[in-house]
């Protein structure tokens, strides 16, 4: 228990460090940003929205640097993150609220997939060591290489065309309207299976490598030797007794992986035009909107700290060793 | 991949077992193995092709057959004897674009790589030596630069920036990817200050650069040099990415800025693959070596991760053996059960050995 509280302060700590270096971020843009951005919009800006813009790049001269962070952290504590540029005059909090949940279906769903194919397969390649499964490492070597949104570019090339199966972009038929009915559901998944499958690829290879490290090392403990020697089956040993004790690096190295792997799949979406967070922030880059592209950071960051959060608590509960601790 | 001659395992019974030592002339001092580690066919590999990387980044923009800027009549030609990887929308050489960005994905690659591992040496290092408050302070800053996704980061950074040249991105991608190694090493030297050896030298009074610069980074060696190898991958892919959304136009060509026209222009609908496909295989080329040589590091400071030659074994009676770390199988001849210790007639040598050895 102690130990969970100390994570909890630990990941309190990193979500304000994260908060305060996007406080500050906006505040080392050279010259005047907002000038120059209100020249772009040729005063079809609000007075409201130009003193915002102020107030965000910190070049409010009525205040001093403190009384703007803790501005900062008011605003932050009613949800708002200020307005958009690109969808003005939406504000910020509304745009990403649309696009979070289909970047988190996508990007959560493919990266339970692909840790437990690759550990699986991890599994099987260090315990059969020195069979065919030796050349599966080079293979998803080059794959895991590849950068992400390369392999979807090479995706969209091959399997997608007027007559596929796959579409090429979008997150769901333009007919159709978003709502939980039988025909938005398949078409948001048969957009999402291309996006998934290149995700899969060339993340997959990271944890059949780390899985097949972790099966080597734990076959030659005694404990293993001593399970064969008890005449239990191969099957058993191999998956009660090794990958059991095999899992848990793999385990703390799933939570670590997901910030890579977010930033990662920012750009699949790119590629796919799928609306997700990653291509939102492309078109936020384009216009240079800098409250939506702090926006996007801020919400990337606090969903990694909560993902490793239950990753911890994970770990708590599977291995006593942890627990005892405190 | 082969153990070192010098290694107790080849010496095998029935052989002229301790031939090797006995050679060594008298008063000749024993050669030492030297680059052992390009034994390693995974090492050997992978250093040649970074060895061309570095090559052609170095010479690649003295050698691209045309300016890879210029622009001419032969829009969107496939790959041919006069463009070998075909021609842009604008008429530009695309084998001269590769060519030409190797040299800043190669640059910033290694810039990063090394600032990263520098910061990741200072800081993981002095928390895993000094502990306590210090080890505290340091360990809670590389834990928040680890969880912080870098990408993104990188990615709003980048784009404040505006027109960020190669220097500051190496530098950006830099100082926010040192956090991993940092921690690896400080768990590394942790173990590693309560050796011996280490107490050793703190007793008999040696300083404490002394220890920590002749004592402990010498046995850090393969953890830094596998750290570097790891954020140089990463630093590539960074900068491709970076490149790709169109936030570093200053920067000159890269492979990154290749496949940021080839999108924009959309060269899949119009069915030129050559444009994007030559770029993405010179990033995966690049990070499937560095990624075998980081693997060749691994298996060299732990022989037990090497593949291992052939594990399955024929025995005579017509069945077959997995070998096993740990397992020790007895082969015999005959069906009969052997109750006690004797010379098995019909053991090929070396085929028995429970060392597991690379066939080859």
């Amino acid at each position: 228990m102690k130990y969970f509280l100390q994570r909890i302060a630990f990941y309190l700590f990193t979500a304000w460090a994260a908060i305060t270096l996007n406080f500050f971020i906006p505040r080392m843009v050279p010259g005047d940003p907002v000038q120059s951005l209100i020249s772009k919009f040729r005063g079809q800006m609000s007075t409201e929205a130009i003193n915002s813009l102020y107030v965000l790049f910190g070049l409010d001269d009525n205040k001093g640097l403190w009384t703007q962070y803790v501005d900062y952290w008011k605003q932050l504590f009613q949800g708002d993150l200020g307005l958009s540029f690109t969808f003005f005059p939406s504000p910020v909090s509304e745009i990403i609220g649309d696009a979070l949940p289909w970047t988190v279906t996508l990007v959560g769903i493919t990266t339970v997939i692909s840790f437990l194919i690759g550990t699986s397969l991890g599994v099987l390649a260090g315990w059969r060591r020195g069979s065919w499964t030796d050349g599966l490492l080079p293979v998803t070597t080059f794959f895991s290489s590849v950068p992400y949104f390369w392999l979807g570019i090479i995706a969209i090339y091959l399997l997608t065309g007027p007559d596929s199966f796959f579409p090429s972009s979008g997150g769901f038929d333009s007919a159709l309207v978003p709502a939980w009915d039988q025909y938005f559901i398949p078409s948001a998944l048969q957009h999402s299976l291309l996006p998934a499958l290149t995700i899969l690829i060339s993340s997959v290879s990271g944890w059949i490598l780390s899985m097949r490290n972790m099966m080597v090392t734990v076959s030659s403990e005694d404990y293993i030797t001593v399970a064969h020697a008890k005449g239990l089956s191969e099957r058993r040993v191999a998956v009660s007794y090794a990958a059991r004790n095999a899992l848990l690096p793999n385990i703390s190295g799933f939570a670590l992986s997901l910030g890579f792997i977010v930033g990662g799949t920012l750009l699949v979406e790119i590629v796919f035009s799928y609306p997700g967070l990653g291509f939102i922030l492309l078109q936020a880059l384009g216009a240079k909107d800098y409250p939506l592209m702090q926006g996007i950071f801020l919400v990337i960051t606090i969903s990694v700290l909560v993902a490793n959060l239950l990753a911890d608590l994970a770990y708590l509960l599977l291995d006593p060793r942890t627990r005892k601790e405190g | 991949m082969t153990i070192p001659t010098s290694s107790t395992a080849q010496v095998i019974p029935g052989q002229g077992a301790m031939a090797t030592p006995e050679n060594a002339k008298p008063g000749k001092k024993a050669k030492r193995q030297r680059f052992l580690f390009l034994k390693n066919k995974k090492a050997a590999v992978g250093l040649v092709v970074l060895f061309f990387y570095i090559l052609f980044g170095i010479i690649g923009p003295w050698i691209t057959p045309y300016d890879p800027s210029a622009r001419s009549n032969d829009l969107l030609q496939p790959p041919s004897g006069d463009h070998w990887f075909g021609t842009t929308h604008l008429g530009q050489d695309v084998f001269s674009q590769v060519l030409d960005g190797t040299q800043s994905v190669v640059f910033v690659g290694f810039l990063a790589g090394t600032i990263a591992t520098v910061l990741s040496v200072i800081i993981g290092i002095t928390a895993g030596y000094l502990g306590g408050k210090a080890d505290d302070t340091l360990s809670a800053l590389s834990n928040v630069f680890l969880v912080i996704p870098a990408v993104p980061l990188m990615i709003i950074i980048t784009s404040i920036l505006d027109n960020a040249s190669n220097l500051l991105l190496a530098l950006i991608i830099g100082l926010t990817s040192w956090s991993w190694n940092a921690r690896v090493l400080r768990a590394q030297t942790l173990s590693l200050r309560r050796r011996d050896y280490i107490e050793a030298s703190r007793a008999t009074g040696e300083k404490t650069w002394r220890i920590v610069g002749f004592e402990l980074l010498p046995n850090l060696t393969a953890v830094i040099a596998s750290g570097f190898i790891g954020t140089v991958i990463f630093a590539v892919l960074s900068l491709i990415t970076l490149a790709f959304i169109g936030i570093v136009s200053n920067a000159g060509w890269n492979w990154g800025t290749i496949l940021f026209w080839a999108q924009g222009q959309q060269a899949l609908a119009q069915g030129a693959w050559w444009w994007f496909v030559p770029a993405g295989l010179a990033i995966a080329f690049l990070g499937t070596a560095l990624s075998l040589i980081n693997f060749a590091i691994d298996e060299f400071v732990s022989p037990r991760l090497r593949s291992a030659g052939k594990t399955k074994l024929k025995t005579a009676s017509g069945g077959t053996v997995r070998m096993r770390i740990g397992f020790t199988p007895v082969l015999s001849n005959s069906a009969e059960p052997h109750t006690h210790a004797r010379p098995l007639p019909g053991l090929t040598p070396g085929a028995a050995t429970p060392v597991v050895r690379e066939a080859k």
